[in-house]
């Protein structure tokens, strides 16, 4: 797995729990060095070893843990610059959940050997829609059902998530789109950090 | 002023495939653009307003009065917005049928960044089809990346300084080992920085470890390292060459007096009895030293070697001494002579 997923289920850990619980969770999984690089690449074994003793060390479901880590990566002020690429998705979140089509290849765009899950969203009728996320790794949906919720917030919109299950290496959720602008969001330009 | 139609497209339709349009007529007038020029201008009252009063043309610079812009059709333009910030663009322009005049399409070339910045643009300011958007997510992207990888770079080098460190540290004094001394000698030398050298090395410790033991030989070490460390200077360079042998560089230090008196000090220092499990240690140690302005030129072979010879004076005489290196030692001389210093003598 690569090492910016790793680190992210790192830095989530330490910013959530504190220093302390990383230390245990990464001398409970086995890792024998003190943290990941985002930059270099590890043996997919190690990411599992490091969420089950995640899911062991804070008592609480491996899909609970996964969906806090969505939900930190667009959320949590250390993060900043991964909401705002996500935020070049779309002025709104309409466009936002359209864009995830496009997910995989735009983080490929910035990171070529990046391994993210395929998404493809099916739109129905009056604001609800699904979305398929294809990975060899199982519980990236849950993942993305913490980002989108975050998402949700940041753009202000009000909306309803579900898992659906899983089946192969397909998981699907739903959304329900109560309110498009149902709050006022979070900020966002364009060129704010350029320049 | 609006046009009801071009090609059939209301100006709305125009809008969303070009939101940086520009209709010029045959006067030289702005008679329309799209949306997003419209918002970037929106002060100007830009429709009506003669386009050359707005926009300066940088590129071809040859031009102008509008029979010249004629002339510019189907070329590559590169213009800028009269007024701060001055925003440039890139363009081209085709000519309309039935002397409507010119239409003119742009974009923002490569500081569309500080384009989008300046004029607080947003998704919707771009037609879906312009790699705006894409190209700034993209500077973003790659920034956040370089962003991490120099973090990896910085704590890979701060690694690799740790590993040189360790590389150059005799491990149980932490004084400098024979590599590092042998480097700052090369580099004393060769920055041309004059220096005393002073070779040290200590009477009784095979006893020491002998009779009390090598844990009370390491302590001995310790406890040297500790004393040559105090009695020199911060830019002095302390290094544990061999089991129980040690050699100071002194840069800028080249009075053979104050050479001898700091050996001296040192000597000292090495006297006091050592502590050990209830028992005592004594040690002490002999000394030769040399100075850099003897030798033209300097070769770190012969400063180490001569330094060595008045070593071997100092133990010849009785050790517990500090003997300067002179020509007349290396004659055999002066084994008795002025240069040898006996500690109760100094």
């Amino acid at each position: 797995m690569h090492g910016l997923i790793n680190r992210s289920i790192q830095c989530f850990l330490r910013d959530t729990y504190g220093d302390r619980i990383w230390v245990e969770v990464s001398d409970a999984a086995g890792l024998g060095f003190s943290g990941f690089e985002a930059m270099l690449t590890y043996e997919d074994a190690l990411t599992g070893a490091v969420l089950s003793a995640a899911e062991q060390r804070l008592g609480r479901p491996r899909d609970g843990v996964l969906e806090d880590l969505g939900t930190y990566l667009v959320s949590h002020p250390n993060l900043e610059a991964l909401r705002r690429l996500l935020r070049f998705g779309g002025g709104n979140f309409v466009d936002f959940l359209h864009s995830l089509d496009d997910l995989e290849g735009r983080g490929r765009l910035a990171v070529p050997d990046l391994d993210l899950p395929q998404l493809e969203l099916r739109d129905h009728l009056s604001g609800t829609y699904t979305l398929t996320c294809r990975s060899h790794h199982r519980g990236f949906a849950h993942v993305m059902l913490g980002v989108l919720r975050a998402m949700a917030d940041d753009y202000g919109a009000l909306a309803l998530l579900e898992y659906q299950g899983a089946k192969g290496d397909v998981e699907i959720i739903s959304i329900t789109l109560a309110d498009q602008q149902f709050a006022q969001g979070r900020q966002f330009d364009l060129a704010a950090r350029t320049g | 002023m609006v046009p009801e139609s071009m090609f059939g497209l209301d100006p709305v339709s125009l809008g969303q495939l070009m939101p940086m349009h520009v209709w010029i007529s045959p006067t030289g007038h702005i008679r329309d653009a799209g949306p997003t020029l419209l918002k970037i201008l929106s002060g100007d009252r830009l429709v009506g307003r003669r386009f050359l009063e707005v926009f300066a043309l940088r590129r071809p610079r040859e031009c102008f009065s509008l029979g010249d812009f004629l002339n510019l059709i189907g070329r590559r333009l590169s213009l800028a917005l009269r007024d701060p910030p001055h925003t440039a663009f890139k363009g081209i322009a085709v000519a309309l049928g039935a002397r409507q005049g010119v239409l003119l399409n742009l974009s923002f070339g490569i500081e569309v960044a500080a384009a989008v910045r300046d004029h607080k643009l947003t998704n919707g300011d771009f037609a879906p089809t312009d790699l705006t958007i894409e190209m700034l997510y993209l500077t973003e992207a790659k920034t956040a990346v370089m962003e991490e990888l120099r973090k990896l770079n910085k704590r890979l080098h701060g690694a690799k300084l740790a590993a040189e460190e360790q590389a150059m540290t005799d491990t149980l004094t932490g004084l400098r080992n024979r590599r590092a001394m042998d480097r700052t000698l090369e580099w004393v030398i060769e920055a041309k920085v004059p220096f005393g050298l002073m070779h040290l090395d200590l009477d009784y410790f095979k006893q020491v470890n002998d009779t009390l033991g090598h844990a009370a030989g390491d302590l001995v070490l310790e406890v040297v390292a500790g004393a040559l460390r105090s009695e020199t200077r911060e830019s002095d360079t302390v290094a544990r060459v061999g089991g129980d042998e040690f050699v100071i560089i002194f840069p800028e230090l080249v009075d053979p007096a104050r050479l001898a008196a700091i050996g001296q000090r040192i000597l000292s220092r090495l006297e006091e009895p050592i502590g050990f499990e209830g028992k005592v240690a004594r040690i002490s140690a002999s000394i030769g030293t040399t100075i850099s302005t003897f030798y033209t030129p300097v070769q770190p072979d012969r400063i180490l070697s001569d330094a060595d010879q008045a070593l071997y004076a100092s133990k010849r005489n009785g050790r517990c001494r500090v003997t300067a290196w002179s020509p007349d030692l290396a004659a055999g001389g002066a084994v008795d002579g002025p240069l040898t210093e006996e500690r109760a003598g100094v």
